[in-house]
């Protein structure tokens, strides 16, 4: 496992630069994350959405599929690729320092 | 008489009812199967019928044919599960009540949920090899077909078997330079994913051999709806790819009844431990194959390593015991590449699929992620396999459990 320094902290990610331990993550840490994968401000709909993230995880143990979050959270999947272009499920599951989700095996 | 109720008599139904009829003492035991086909289609040759590799008769045989002696199948279709009480209306008004219940209900496409696909064009310029009927139009179009712009699509995952695809584009290139049409074939795969493949060793590797054959894949294509007439694809992120015949792969989803009878997640498939296939709600349900919501591949190969561990698991359960967390994800895939060739990748919940040899390190015969004659053959005979061993319960000399000998990782993975 890697370690790396996001918004000063020092956090284990993975060989996909996801977060190792959900526990790590903070709001800034986001911020940086969604930096890298070209978003360069989120907004409360973005929040929103890693909001619904965090707890969905919380409860089930694993970063939920686009489809669970478009289900779920009421966010509409162009809206989903609106607010996290290209692949939606993954990058809003990154950002929120959740493992990848199982949608594709 | 303790009731075991199964659900579904397909690949999973069928292999854990000739199991657990070996297991089970069956003057205590009666074992009930329910499914509303009479009809059992060898899935994996599906792909092989549009290209005239197969026909109908080398993927169908009756499902009686593979009922064990002492249990029943029930030809019905199921109209709930009642978890709580126990029970399963049928169709027909009967009502099972059961002391074990295994869902095995498997998955199906759903080409409606997508706008635009099954329309009027669906069967001309629109098909797919993920049914049976569907694969015998293919099979009928392709031989007049003149060439053009052929698009495989993948609707969204997870999908059963998820290397067929792929699979159908190698045997597409091989096809039409049998043909002698191949210059005039473009091909191209839309994918949800990144890359060709789930997982980063596999996908780089099947990347190199798409490349090689000429097969352009257009990456984190997300289809939202389909243009039937402007005969086009078009994504959320509202990308168009053009085609001239679209080979599709549905949105896969498990039985309406699971969704029906609350059992299940958005997509009809049902939530159980990934080890043991318990369901964390009901101590006497368990869910086996494409039905079940776990993180592995939705293929014949993994409800047959599942059921293998699974049958004693059962057993140990029924007399009290706590089930051993045996299931590690195992998936054993065939991959056809084309002219007498193919892969194979072996993988589980923790190892991607990796190159080496298989199963016995270091000589094979089968190679992994490496094309080989053997590998083609392995799939072939698989066929045979399938219908005289695996469905009948009986033992294959592979283990259940995934083996890292024989497999090596790359140096520049």
């Amino acid at each position: 496992m890697a370690t790396r320094t996001i918004a000063g902290k020092t956090v284990e990610v993975n060989e996909e630069g996801f977060l190792i331990n959900p526990n790590d993550w903070t709001k800034e840490i986001a911020v940086e994350l969604a930096k890298e994968e070209g978003i360069p401000e989120l907004t409360e709909a973005h929040w929103k959405v890693i909001e619904f993230c965090r707890k969905d995880a919380g409860a089930t143990g694993k970063a939920p599929t686009l489809r669970r979050i478009t289900t779920a959270a009421g966010v509409s999947t162009k809206d989903m690729f609106a607010l996290f272009p290209k692949g939606p499920a993954k990058k809003v599951a990154r950002i929120s320092g959740l493992g990848k989700p199982e949608g594709c095996v | 008489m303790k009731k075991l109720l199964i659900l579904g008599a397909g690949t999973a139904g069928t292999m854990v009812a000739n199991k657990l009829s070996h297991l089970l003492d069956l003057e205590e035991w009666k074992i009930t199967l329910v499914d509303q086909d009479a009809t059992h289609y060898y899935q994996p040759g599906f792909l092989f019928i549009p290209f005239g590799m197969y026909s109908r008769s080398d993927v169908v045989k009756p499902k009686r044919d593979f009922v064990p002696h002492g249990a029943e199948l029930i030809l019905s279709s199921i109209a709930e599960i009642d978890a709580e009480g126990n029970r399963v209306h049928l169709a027909d008004g009967r009502v099972l009540s059961y002391d074990f219940l295994i869902i095995a209900t498997g998955a199906d496409i759903h080409p409606e949920q997508t706008p635009g696909l099954a329309e009027h064009e669906w069967g001309r310029s629109i098909h797919t090899f993920y049914s049976f009927e569907g694969a015998l139009a293919l099979f009928k179009h392709l031989q007049t077909w003149r060439g053009g712009r052929l698009v495989v699509n993948v609707v969204e995952n997870p999908i059963k078997c998820p290397v067929a695809p792929l699979e159908f584009l190698m045997l597409a290139d091989w096809f039409f330079h049998e043909k002698g049409i191949r210059d005039r074939v473009e091909l191209i795969y839309a994918t949800p994913l990144p890359g060709a493949f789930t997982k980063p060793i596999a996908s780089k590797l099947l990347s190199g051999l798409l490349e090689e054959k000429n097969i352009r894949v257009e990456p984190e294509f997300m289809l939202e709806h389909v243009d039937p007439d402007a005969k086009k694809l078009v994504s959320y992120d509202e990308r168009e790819v053009e085609y001239d015949l679209l080979v599709s792969v549905p949105l896969n989803m498990g039985a309406e009844v699971i969704g029906k009878s609350g059992l299940g997640d958005e997509l009809n498939f049902i939530p159980v431990d990934k080890h043991t296939f318990l369901s964390p709600k009901y101590s006497n349900l368990f869910v086996l194959g494409d039905a079940a919501a776990v993180p592995t591949s939705k293929a014949g190969s993994v409800a047959h390593f599942a059921v293998d561990l699974f049958g004693e698991n059962f057993v140990r359960h029924t007399e009290g015991l706590e089930m051993q967390p045996l299931f590690d994800g195992h998936a054993n895939c065939f991959i056809e590449s084309g002219f007498g060739k193919g892969l194979l990748i072996d993988f589980n919940y923790d190892t991607e699929p990796l190159p080496g040899r298989y199963p016995l390190p270091g000589v094979g015969p089968f190679t992994l992620l490496q094309e080989s004659e053997a590998n083609h053959w392995g799939k072939l005979m698989f066929r045979w396999m399938y219908w005289n061993l695996l469905l009948k319960g009986q033992e294959l000399p592979l283990p259940a459990r995934m083996s890292m000998a024989g497999k090596r990782m790359p140096a520049t993975a």
